[in-house]
This record gives structure tokens, sequence and C-alpha cells, in this order.
């Protein structure tokens, strides 16, 4: 059974102001979300995320490319005929209504009997805290609240997707966690198949399913959490999750599901499907900081100078210099059982080897 | 590669709106009224000026350049126009500055005579000229002055009492945004005040003053209601148009007239627009503020003080003596008070009052909703020809009255839309020439809503006309509905356009008011515009209480043209 609820196939935007400046938004995006499944779009401002999602409700139509929802084409379909829902990044409230009228909007829209809209908007307050402000007017609610109201207003109607765009922008910091939290336990809960869209990539690994990660309107890479961090398909994927130094490296010798590479004047071999690479090939070598041990100098991989520490307590991050002039960054957790490194030492660095993840020279 | 996509995205457009037929239909149904109301009457001017007869034969078009009956109205009103715009916006400039650059007292009461002749037909201003200054007038009579105020002086002092409110609206809102700190560090760099004033207040106001000129000057052009009244030998265009259609029914002259009339108002027009309006964004900057106004030298404060009062009190003399000359039994020659004239206004001027009224009713709530679905469909949508749509029914902005009013006559006048003698050519008017003010206000209005409102609705089922009765509408109800009262006011006080499609069974006070001062009448001309004003300020008394009490929102009829 085919059970994917929206599919986007070569998506192109171009927005285009007369025919002299275009900017291109969106560019040939394909992407499949599953039944039930919380999909996010993950990439730095700009590159095209709004715009994705956009296309999907409709509020723009794609220059090139078709979206289906349902297995049904929607390309040129109305935004209110879609049935998807959209959480807006300022919520977008009518703010002329009361909380029980903003959320009642979208079953009055389809005509559904008064007992049962009123039944129905008191159990999706309910879900969320709000019994009791249904006659609230939405300007007297916090930002919370308001988030809350339109979390509820999207989700009564029982949309096919759900979409948000970067509901939480808006909260302040603490409220993020909690709020984020309630949105992954309520498109659990109800089965909502779900497009998320934000910047914050602690927000996307700790809420989705899977993440698409996107850069100037490309799609760079769609994985879970785990295998965007540690298996990052380019450059920019690595850059961007997380934090990552690239260190140069030849391959040595090529298996079966492993390779051998040189590193500083070490052979290690890495656990890694090698199918793309060859012997004596340049790569990069991806090291998270945290994974590289500082120890005696002359014992590890390779020796290096510490230029700087930044101590926050529960870590301690050093920058280096390797012999070859490079910079390295490398954290230790825990900082106290080893006491803190003085600017000028000479320590000794060792990689862990399964946390290595090759990536082929990019031009 | 470049333009394949453009074309792709033109294609989409035309597809979207295919699926979307309430859109398609609504916007269909605009655009024809648009060209048959806005487009149609300006190409029959065309026509019947260039192709007279039905065969192209451009006589009096270049009679234009030959016979001096035809160049000397347009040269006279160019004479007029730029006085009226110097002094007009010379006076507008003394109350903007006495209210937003220094702290003289009585602010509020200034600001409001100042915008007075906005909400009031406009000629009352020609009509208190001569109720003072005319033969019969109280100045005159009271100075033994043997002057004739009919012509130059009188079109020149009228207009620029009717006018200056649209320089001083412009030059306040400029004035205001001009950050007195930036005053105050010329100031400190050991300026002198007037150094000041004329190195770095009057440079930053100069856009602002180049475009009040230019409306002033556009306004004074197209004005056929004071000159009708006071221009005595000095024939000007407007009259000189009015006149050929209306008393030689020699429409190619008039059409020819039009043409004249139409082209330096829509060139004035574009350059204000495209050049004046544009520079004055880079040059006024700074936040809007009070601060640095506290201390007025005193011999900047007086003397501007002094010219306000003073011209308050020429504006408040002549709405004085219209009032007084209402009350009197023959203006001049008996002067007891009575109020006969506005018995005899209502006995036979009731069914004009009826007519006004309704007419103004009518126009009023459908040319309101026309401005604001189309600036909605501007503003919101995306389709094939919005550009179009928003060029087109702002194009009336800078079309003069009289222009409108000729087009109409010989558009509807035959057969298949014969309109002439009806209410509705009255009402189309109306709605057609009121419509760029509600549109550029809907525009303004509804890019201070976050579209996201409207689509959270869309999104949730709701289509085209929903979104626009739930959500829009009542997002912009307060400013509609002040903007309807703009509208009410314009019809109740407007006479350029309508004059011309006025008929035996459709009459209205603008222009039963022009008729008793045709006949001499001028106690019941004044009778006529009281009750105009009566009825004006009661309509905004009434809207400025219904908008508060439903919104508790501040209020402002009187929009900035
Ligand atoms: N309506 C529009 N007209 C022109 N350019 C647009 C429009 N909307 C977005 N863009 C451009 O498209 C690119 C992607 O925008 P967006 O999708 O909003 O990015 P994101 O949501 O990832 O921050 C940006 O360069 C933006 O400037
Ligand atoms: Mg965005």
């Amino acid at each position: 059974m085919n059970d994917l609820v929206v599919r986007f196939e070569h998506i192109v935007k171009v927005f285009s102001e007369g025919t002299h400046r275009e900017v291109r938004a969106v560019d040939d995006f394909s992407l499949s979300v599953a039944r039930g499944q919380l999909v996010t779009l993950l990439g730095p401002s700009g590159c095209g995320k709004t715009t994705t999602l956009r296309i999907l409700a409709g509020f723009e139509s794609a220059t090139s490319g078709s979206v289906y929802i349902e297995d049904r084409c929607v390309n040129d379909i109305p935004p209110q005929k879609r049935e998807t829902s959209m959480v807006f990044q300022s919520y977008g409230l009518f703010p002329h209504m009361t909380v029980y009228e903003n959320v009642a909007y979208g079953l009055k829209v389809k005509h559904v009997p008064k007992a049962q809209i009123k039944r129905q908007v008191a159990e999706v307050l309910s879900l969320v805290g709000l019994e009791g402000l249904e006659r609230r007017s939405v300007g007297q609610l916090s930002g919370g609240q308001q988030q809350r109201v339109a979390l509820c207003r999207a989700i009564v109607t029982k949309p096919k997707v759900l979409l948000f765009d970067e509901p939480l922008s808006n909260l302040d910091a603490k409220l993020r966690k909690g709020t984020r939290e309630q949105i992954r336990r309520l498109q659990q809960e109800l089965g909502i198949t779900s497009i998320y869209v934000t910047h914050d990539q602690a927000e996307a690994m700790s809420i989705s399913d899977a993440i698409a990660v996107m850069n100037v309107g490309r799609l760079q890479q769609l994985g879970t959490a785990e295998e965007i961090y540690s298996r990052p398909a380019n450059r920019f994927v690595a850059d961007f999750i997380g934090e990552a130094n690239f260190l140069p490296a030849r391959i040595i010798e090529v298996g079966d599901g492993r390779v051998t590479i040189r590193i500083f004047e070490t052979e290690i071999t890495v656990e890694q499907d090698s199918t793309n690479f060859s012997p004596n090939e340049e790569v990069e070598a991806v090291v998270r900081p945290e994974a590289v041990d500082v120890i005696e100098v002359d014992q590890g991989d390779v020796n290096a100078e510490i230029l700087f520490s930044h101590y926050t307590g529960s870590v301690v991050l050093y920058a280096l210099k390797l012999p070859d002039g490079s910079r390295m960054e490398v954290q230790v957790a825990n900082p106290k059982e080893r006491g803190l490194l003085p600017v000028g030492a000479r320590v000794g660095l060792r990689l862990h080897r399964k946390s290595i993840h090759l990536l082929k020279k990019e031009l | 590669m470049r333009l394949s996509s453009y074309r792709r995205e033109l294609q989409n457009e035309i597809k979207r709106l295919i699926h979307d037929p309430v859109l398609l239909s609504i916007v269909v149904v605009i655009f024809a009224l648009l060209i048959i109301f806005i487009i149609f009457p300006l190409v029959k001017v065309v026509q019947f000026s260039l192709w007279p007869g039905g065969k192209f034969d451009p006589k009096y078009f270049l009679n234009f350049f030959r016979k001096t009956y035809y160049w000397r109205p347009l040269i006279n009103s160019m004479i007029v126009g730029s006085l009226v715009s110097l002094f007009g916006t010379i006076v507008a400039f003394i109350f903007a500055y006495g209210i937003t650059r220094t702290d003289i007292p009585g602010k509020g009461i200034f600001r409001l005579i100042a915008v007075m002749p906005i909400v009031s037909p406009p000629f009352l201003i020609a009509l208190a000229a001569i109720l003072l200054l005319g033969n019969h007038g109280v100045i005159t009579d009271a100075l033994r002055l043997n002057w004739d105020i009919y012509g130059l002086p009188g079109l020149v002092l009228t207009e620029t009492m009717a006018y200056f409110p649209i320089a001083f609206m412009i030059l306040e809102g400029v004035l205001a945004k001009i950050d007195p700190s930036i005053e105050e560090a010329a100031l400190d760099m050991g300026a002198s005040k007037l150094r000041t004033f004329l190195t770095v207040t009057l440079p930053l106001a100069i856009p602002g003053i180049a475009s009040a000129m230019l409306l002033v000057f556009i306004r004074s052009l197209e004005d056929f209601g004071n000159p009708v009244v006071i221009q005595g030998n000095f024939q000007v265009l407007t009259v000189a148009a009015y006149h050929a259609v209306t008393g030689m029914y020699n429409m190619p002259l008039g059409a020819t007239l039009a043409i004249f009339m139409l082209l330096p108002t829509l060139m004035i027009f574009i350059v204000q627009k495209y050049y004046v309006a544009r520079r004055s964004y880079i040059t006024v900057t700074g936040k809007p503020s009070g601060v640095g106004l506290k201390s007025t030298e005193p011999h900047v404060k007086y003397p501007v003080l002094a010219l306000m009062i003073f011209l308050s009190g020429v504006i408040l003399l002549m709405y004085g003596v219209v009032l007084f000359g209402s009350f009197t039994k023959i203006w001049g020659i008996d002067n007891t008070l009575t109020i006969q004239n506005y018995l005899y206004v209502f006995k036979v001027g009731g069914q004009y009052v009826l007519d006004t009224i309704q007419i103004a009713l009518i126009a009023t709530p459908i040319g309101g909703v026309l401005s604001i679905l189309i600036a909605y469909l501007v503003v919101r949508k995306r389709f094939i020809g919005r550009g179009a749509m928003e060029f087109i029914s702002m194009l009336n902005f800078a079309v003069p009255g009289v222009v409108v009013g000729i087009g109409y006559i010989l558009a509807f006048n035959t057969p298949p839309l014969r309109l002439s003698g009806t209410a509705l050519i009255i009402i189309l008017v109306f709605i057609f020439r009121r419509m760029p003010v509600g549109i550029r206000d809907g525009i303004a209005q509804l890019q201070q809503i976050d579209p996201s409102i409207e689509e959270a609705s869309s999104s949730l089922g709701a289509g085209f006309f929903r979104t626009f009765t739930r959500v829009t509408l009542p997002l912009v109800a307060p400013a509609f509905l002040s903007g309807l009262v703009y509208i009410f006011v314009r019809c109740m006080t407007a006479i350029s356009a309508v004059v011309f499609v006025v008929s035996a069974s459709w009459q209205l006070l603008t222009v039963a008011l022009l008729y008793e001062v045709d006949q001499a009448n001028l106690a019941a001309a004044a009778a006529y515009g009281y009750v105009i004003i009566a009825i004006v300020l009661t309509a905004i008394v009434f809207m400025r209480f219904v908008v508060e009490r439903l919104f508790q929102k501040g209020f402002s009829p009187i929009a900035r043209e």
C-alpha cells in the first residue's frame, strides 16, 4: 500500500519581478511524507522553507513541478479546497473574534451542526489546557495561549496535512520547549501528518520523524535526526547541523562497508558505505568536537597546541592548532576531571573511530 | 531560461484564475465596469474631438492653436492655477508650520478651521467673496469701494481659500515627520533660527511643498464651481467647456477643450506621483516626535500666530457672511433677518434635498464596497491584469471632473447605454469619481493587516467571498466607515462632473445653489449652502458616533487627496 500523504515532485519556484529580476526560491525540490509522520524542513533563513510550505498550502503556485495530496495533484486546487491547515508564524488569529469563534471558524465553513461544533471545540481546547477561555477575545491572551489557539484552530478540522511555519519563533525561550513537546504529543496522539518548518536545528531534531535539510532552495539531505548528524550527506549539512571539523584525509583501501584512510600520520578504518570512494582519493573527514579525546602529547593520532579555551561549566571548548597550521575545535565534557589546560599547552588528540564520517571533496 | 520561467508563471496565473471561478468572475465584472465607466467616456471625448461626425478631422483640435477662443481659457486657467498654487501653498505652509513646529496655543481650532473648506461645497467660498466684496458686498459698501471682484482677483482669492487645505494636509504630514533633532543639530552648530529654517527645514520640506503646489494647481485647473460663479470675463477652461457643451451644444468643441484640460493634469499627476512623491521618502527621515518644540522664539512665534489668526478670521468671516446672508431678505438691498430663504429651500428645493440625499446614499455604499474590493484584489491577489486594474481604477484621480462629465454625456446619451436623464448616471459619476481615494485608503489599510489572517481563513476552507466578508471587511470596518463618510460628503458637495448629467427629473442641491447664484438670488443660494453643510455635518457626527461606539477607534472622515 502506498500511504504517502504528501508528495512534492521536482518543485521549482521562481519569483520574478517582470522579466528582468528573479529569485529561485525553491529548486527541484522532491519529498514524500508518509501518513502520520512529522517531517521538518530545516535550513537557514531564506532557503525557501516557507515558500515550499506555501506551495503545499496553495498560497503560492509552483513555477514547475507538482504537488500531490493523497495521490491527487493539487497544483490547480485553491487553498480552501486542499484540506491543509497552517499554523502561521504570526498565528494569523482573527482579531475580531473570540477564542471560541476562532476555533469554530473552520467547522462553520464546513457546515458542521452547531451542537457538534460546540463539542469539538471544547474537546480540542481541553487538549491544550485552554478550557474556560472560550469567550475571551484573542487580543487578551498571552503569546503562548494565542499560539495554542492557532494550533486548536488548525487541528479541529482534521486536516489531511498540518503545516507549521516557525510556530515557536514568537515565544520566549522558556515556553518554546514546553510548546514543542505539546505539539509533538498532540501530533502523535491524533496521528496528523505534519510538515514543520524551522531554522532551529535543536527544535527540528527533537520534534521530527524525519528532517529535510534545505539550502538555497534545494533539498540537501532527508533523514532522521541521528542520520543527518552522524552521516551528513555533504559539507553544508555537516556544518549546519551541530559543529564540525573538516580534516583532510586520503583513502588507502576500500572494503565492504569500510574504508581505510590516512589522516595525519595515522591509518584509521572507518565504517561507512564505500561504494563512492576509490583508493588514493582525497576526502574530507567530518570530526565532531565531542568525538575527540584530549590526551598526553605524543600519545594520540596527532599533536596540537591550545590556542584558546572557552569554559562553560559543563564543557570546555578548546581551539587547537594542528601541525599543518590549521585549526580544530574540540569539546571536553566534565572538564573538572582532567583540569583545565592552559593556553599554549601541547596535547595529543585521539579521534573516536566510529564517529568519523567521510565526505567526497567538494569543489 | 529567464523568459521561460516568467512565461510559466503567467500560464500558472491564468490556470489558477480559471480554477477559481468566483475570483475570475469578480475580476471580469470589475474590469467590465472600469472599461465602461472610466475608459469608454474618455475614449468618447477623444473621438468627438478628433473624429467629429465620424470621420477623422482634426479641425477642432488644430483650431485650438489658431483661435483665441480656444487657447485663451487655457492660458487663463494656467495663470489662475499658478497664482492659486503659489498663494495656497504659502497659506498652507504658515498653518502647517505653526501647528507642527511652534508652540502656539489653540492648534486644534486652527486645524479645524484649516480643513473646514474640505467638507463644504467648494464654491461656497466664491459665494462668500461676492457677499463680502461684490457689488452689494458688506466690505464694498462699508468702504464705499468701487471695484470689481469678478475676474482674476476673485478667482485667485476664492480658489486659494478653497484649496489651501489640500496643501495644508500634505505639508502638515511632511513637517511633522522632520525630526526636530535635525534642526537642533543645526542650531547646536551655531546656525541662527532663520538660517536653520532656510538651510534645514525648508530643503527637507521641498518635496512636500512641490507635491502640495502641484496638487493645488491641478485642483485650481479643474475647479468649476468657483469660476462659474466669479470668473466674470476672465474665462477659464472648465467654464468654457461647460458653455460649449450645455450652452452651444458644440460637443466637438467641448471635447477638445476637455482634452486640453486633461493633458496638463495628467502630466502633472504623473510628475507628482513618480518623481516628487518618490523623492520625498528619501529626504524626510527620523521619527515623528513632538520634542524640541517647547521653546519657539517670540519673533518667530508671534508673526506666525498673527498670520494664522488673520487667515482664520478671513475663513470664519466667509462662512459667517454666508450664514448671515442666508437669513437676509434680499442681500444688499433689504438685510432684515428672516427665515424665508430656508422655507424657500424646502418648498422649492425640497425635492432636490431628497434627491441628493437619496442619490448620495445609494452611491456611497456601492462606491465604498467597490473601492475596498478593488483594493483587496490589488493588495492580496495575484492575477493577470492586476496592475492594469489598479491603474485604470486610479485614473480618475487625474481626470478633471468636467472631463468626466463631458465624457459621460458623450458616452451615455445613445443606446446601448442610454443613461442620460436618469438617477443612475449621477450615481455612476459619483461612484467612479470618488473611487480612487477609497481605493488608495483601502490599500493603505489592507497593507497593515497581516496577510496570514486571511490565509488562515482560506486554509480553513473559506472561499473568496466568505473570507472577504467575514474576515477582511470587519478588520477594515472603522476605516471603511470613515471612507464612506468621505464619499458621502463628496457626493453632497460635488459639482464639476455632475453638472453635466443632472436633468429635470434628477436635480442636485449644488446645482440648485448655482442656479440661485445665477439668478442673483444670493440669500437663497446661501441657504442652500447651509442646508448642504448641515447634512454633511450630521453625517459626520453620526458616523463618528457609530464608529467610536462600535470599534472604540479614531475616526477621520477627511481623506487626504
Ligand atoms: N513573494 C515573494 N516575492 C519575491 N521573492 C520572494 C517572495 N517570497 C519569498 N521570496 C524570496 O524567496 C527566497 C526564499 O524565501 P522563504 O521561502 O521565505 O525562505 P525561508 O522561509 O526559508 O526563510 C528568499 O530569497 C525570499 O527573498
Ligand atoms: Mg520562513
